[in-house]
């Protein structure tokens, strides 16, 4: 019987790797070009870079919980509408996240790449539609509604949403005169 | 900046001066003659040429300056990713968005290191203490403190770990254990399949993958998920996890089994067959399933399957199989509703006269159903607090001659306040109960801290 167990368990795991499929490694959701297609129906968006400094410097701290350790990001516009691609570690991995903005409101979020063992849930309609049409709560840099979590990537899901703070908090500032 | 001070003084200058000009013609002297008015025109032209050609050098000094803080920038950002990831090839560094790892790591690797921890303190009453003595409980104890390390080679092929010390001193008649409680290499095969090898934790339960204290109620972890699923349990093995379609998700994993005793006052108890893969003798294999869904924001629901082919080893002459099978819901609600509720249970069989039947350990069952509300307090300052209730049953061994494992119940209420998310501080209360005679009931309360960065 033990014997059986084992040369079975064996096979069986042979089996999986034949069947699952290509071996070529892990690959990004999406790359950083077809999002920004997305975002912008084809059309070229201007690319400018954001100074972090001073009060903006303060409030990305406050979201992220800790210094971002860049001088400028990059993000694009087109029609007052921005996009910006973020990255925010979850438990241990970077997660990247595409967001577009427009009118102070998020009009898409995708997910370009997750590397954590556990929550890659995130990129599906289920989770990342609770994002759209979110804005920040007046005079606080907090999300106007709450977001569903996912069992077990309670700290992938709190990376989600400080990213989308971020991008909102962002876009307000490039397009209100403080930026100009 | 200076260059615009600068030059905005020769403007006022040079102003002043033509006002100066024409006051003077005016007050002082004639009208001037027509060749005259030419050269002082002349003069005023050569003058407007001159600061023209020097304003138009002091803007391309501006924007060279502007042009050079940026690239300085640029250099200052390349400098702060690369001492964040190791070599960064130069094909990702020109790709960079701003953003830290945007194309991946590529070869180099990065180390992540990580924890968490929890403090303890009970205060619990036996009250049961005319059976077996008094085993009330009034101790403190940082039960758990643990450093996690984690490495990547590339993108698709990672290594980590998990060290821990419990109850914070260990050595010999000291309470504390220093384990290895994860050593695991994985492998994306692609984004949809993942093999893994090494020490790892069982996919059973919801405590055993996700135990840090600010990710549930409670001081203590639950006691169906300490006795019934020996939580924390990991096993050398091989094995493989992903998703077979969007929410779905799978692990398998075949791996060392459990030793139990098979007499004595923790005979068959799972929990006592553990060797924590510390040199490990005579474990027969187990293999275990899990299929689990979360297609919904706030919602896990999985089954998990082991069969144990010998659960009390191979150094003695029983072949004891055992089947475990559970299954948990986990949901959470934006609303800060939330209900946790799990059910475990035991088969194990007989085998040349040892016969797990005669302590009442032929089926060993628990299950706990625990309601939650989570919710913020004053504007997001103070945090979060969440209250719970708990019923859980479970079946466990007596304590008292003679041994067997009676059916033994608990109710719990309590809160957590998270004052940071990675933070949770917590108070519960409890009253147990079983079906006959055991060594100890523990009623009272029991206070903590927990964390993890």
């Amino acid at each position: 019987m033990k014997g059986l167990f084992t040369n079975g368990c064996i096979l069986a795991l042979l089996l999986f790797m034949a069947l699952t499929g290509q071996v070529h490694g892990r690959e990004d959701y999406l790359s950083p070009e077809e999002f920004l297609q997305q975002a912008f129906d084809g059309r070229t968006a201007l690319r400018n870079k954001i100074w972090i400094k001073g009060d903006l410097k303060k409030t990305v701290t406050e979201i992220l919980g800790h210094e971002l350790n860049l001088l400028r990001l990059s993000y694009w516009e087109l029609d007052g509408r921005t996009a910006w691609i973020l990255e925010e570690i979850g438990k241990e991995e970077f997660i990247t996240i595409g967001f577009v903005v427009y009118a102070n409101r998020i009009e898409q979020m995708e997910v370009l790449a997750f590397r954590e063992s556990r929550g890659w849930e995130i990129r599906y309609p289920f989770f990342k539609d609770q994002f759209r049409g979110a804005g920040l709560q007046l005079n606080e840099n907090q999300l106007d509604r709450k977001v569903d979590g996912i069992t077990g990537a309670t700290l992938s899901v709190s990376a989600a949403t400080r990213l989308a703070r971020l991008a909102l908090v962002l876009h307000d500032f490039v397009q209100s005169d403080d930026a100009k | 900046m200076h260059h615009f001070r600068y030059l905005r003084k020769i403007r006022i200058y040079a102003l002043l001066s033509l006002a100066g000009v024409f006051s003077t013609d005016v007050s002082m002297a004639a009208t001037p003659s027509v060749e005259e008015l030419w050269r002082i025109i002349q003069q005023q032209q050569a003058t407007i040429d001159s600061l023209e050609e020097r304003l138009a050098q002091t803007d391309k000094q501006a924007a060279d300056t502007a042009e050079a803080v940026a690239a300085t920038a640029d250099v200052v950002d390349e400098v702060v990713r690369q001492e964040s990831t190791e070599p960064v090839d130069a094909q990702v560094a020109q790709q960079s968005y701003g953003t830290r790892f945007s194309r991946g790591m590529r070869d180099g690797g990065r180390t992540v290191l990580g924890g968490y921890g929890e403090l303890h303190y009970n205060n619990l009453t036996d009250s049961n203490d005319t059976v077996g003595g008094d085993d009330s409980v009034e101790r403190t104890d940082y039960h758990r403190f643990i450093l996690f390390v984690g490495h990547n080679f590339t993108d698709d092929l990672r290594f980590f770990s998990e060290l821990e010390v419990e109850h914070s001193l260990t050595g010999t008649g000291s309470p504390g254990e220093v384990e290895l409680e994860q050593a695991w290499l994985e492998y994306d095969i692609n984004n949809e399949h993942r093999i893994r090898a090494g020490l790892d934790i069982l996919p059973i339960g919801l405590l055993n993958t996700t135990h840090e204290p600010n990710t549930f109620f409670g001081v203590e972890r639950n006691r169906v998920e300490t006795e019934i699923i020996p939580s924390t349990w990991w096993e050398a093995g091989l094995g493989a996890n992903g998703e077979v379609m969007p929410g779905w998700n799978y692990d398998v994993v075949l791996h060392s089994g459990l030793r139990t005793p098979t007499s004595g006052g923790s005979a068959f108890r799972p929990r006592s067959g553990r060797l924590k893969v510390a040199e490990a003798d005579f474990q027969a294999l187990a293999l275990t399933g899990r299929l689990r869904y979360t297609g919904i924001a706030g919602l896990e629901v999985a089954v998990s399957g082991q069969y144990q082919s010998d659960i009390t080893g191979t150094a003695d002459n029983f072949e004891i199989d055992a089947f475990l099978v559970e299954s948990h819901i986990d949901y959470r609600h934006a609303s800060g509703l939330g209900l946790r509720a799990l059910i475990a249970h035991w088969d194990l069989s007989a085998d040349n006269g040892l016969v797990p039947a005669s302590v009442g350990a032929d089926t060993l069952d628990g299950w706990y159903i625990e309601p939650s509300y989570r919710f913020n307090v004053s504007d997001y300052t103070l945090g979060d607090i969440g209250v719970f209730l708990r019923y859980s049953v479970w079946d466990e061994r007596n304590g008292v001659t003679p041994f067997r494992y009676q059916e033994f119940d608990q109710f719990a209420i309590g809160l957590n306040w998270w004052p940071h998310r990675n933070v949770a501080v917590k108070f519960d209360y409890q009253w147990e109960d079983a079906d006959g005679d055991v060594d100890a009931l523990r009623d009272g309360f029991n206070l903590g801290f927990g964390y993890q960065f």
